[in-house]
């Protein structure tokens, strides 16, 4: 069981739900474990759902960067939707923000699949 | 208006992640006490973590035996937070630009770069008996530019 995260299904996607603090020794590698594992079970299409996070650092960031390159070599597309304010800021000053596909809603996200 | 600085606040910690989450409650206390927003709290904030997950991970090598030091103090529109470790030292200039091409898909190297960004004044020496010493300062009255862009 991982309180940081859950797992839905739309059709073929895969929505991890990420929730709390995306932190160094708590939720960074939950967060790595929750994403390896629908990779694992076949997942190819993912969206992460960052509305509950309330905080990110740079732990968590960079385990968000290795969760991207992982799907992107097992041949799957990770994007992220409905970032929080804060989250986004984090991510632009890096400029992260433009290496993901970010999306602020989740019909975007999902429709984002089939172009 | 920003409150009177009450003194110094210093707090000596293992070197645990979990007291991450204690450092933060403190800075809580200290923003209460200075009238510090919660946009700003939350910048500094994230510098604050940063800093003592770089004194336990890297400074202090997650040995438990070895402390990080912490220190809140400033007057005035001055926030000086003081973060010390007891490791081996550390060498600034070693940093890699997180924003540098080659960088940007690394998993870390960001922690600095984040310290940089949200704090308004950082500097790095070395402790009286070694380790590294991070002085970190936020200037309070930028409260309309909370998280330090442009600067």
């Amino acid at each position: 069981m991982n309180k940081n995260a859950s797992v839905r299904k739309i059709g073929d996607i895969t929505v991890v739900e990420l929730k709390g603090k995306i932190t160094i020794g708590a939720g960074d590698l939950q967060m790595r474990e929750a994403i390896h594992a629908v990779l694992n079970e076949g997942a190819r299409k993912i969206i992460v759902d960052m509305s509950g996070v309330s905080t990110i650092d740079s732990s968590g960031v960079g385990e968000l960067v290795g969760c991207f390159t992982t799907s992107t070599h097992k041949g799957a597309k990770m994007k992220l939707m409905n970032l929080p304010a804060k989250i986004s800021d984090v991510l632009t000053v890096t400029q992260l923000i433009t290496v993901f596909d970010v999306f602020p809603n989740e019909a975007e996200a999902v429709a984002s699949f089939a172009s | 208006m920003t409150a009177t600085s009450p003194g110094p606040i210093v707090l000596w910690l293992a070197s645990r992640y979990e007291n991450i989450e204690l450092v933060q409650a403190a800075l809580a206390h200290v923003c209460r006490q200075r009238e510090i927003d919660g946009e700003m709290e939350h910048w500094i904030g994230m510098a604050l973590r940063e800093a003592v997950a770089n004194a336990v991970k890297h400074g202090n090598r997650l040995d438990p035996d070895k402390r990080v030091l912490v220190k809140f103090d400033g007057v005035g529109n001055d926030l000086t937070i003081v973060i010390g470790d007891e490791g081996g030292g550390f060498d600034p200039e070693r940093v890699s630009d997180p924003l540098a091409p080659e960088n940007q898909m690394k998993t870390s190297g960001r922690g600095i770069f984040y310290i940089r960004t949200f704090m308004d004044d950082v500097s790095f020496s070395r402790g009286e008996s070694g380790g590294t010493v991070l002085t970190m300062h936020k200037d309070l009255s930028k409260r309309g530019n909370a998280k330090g862009e442009n600067e």
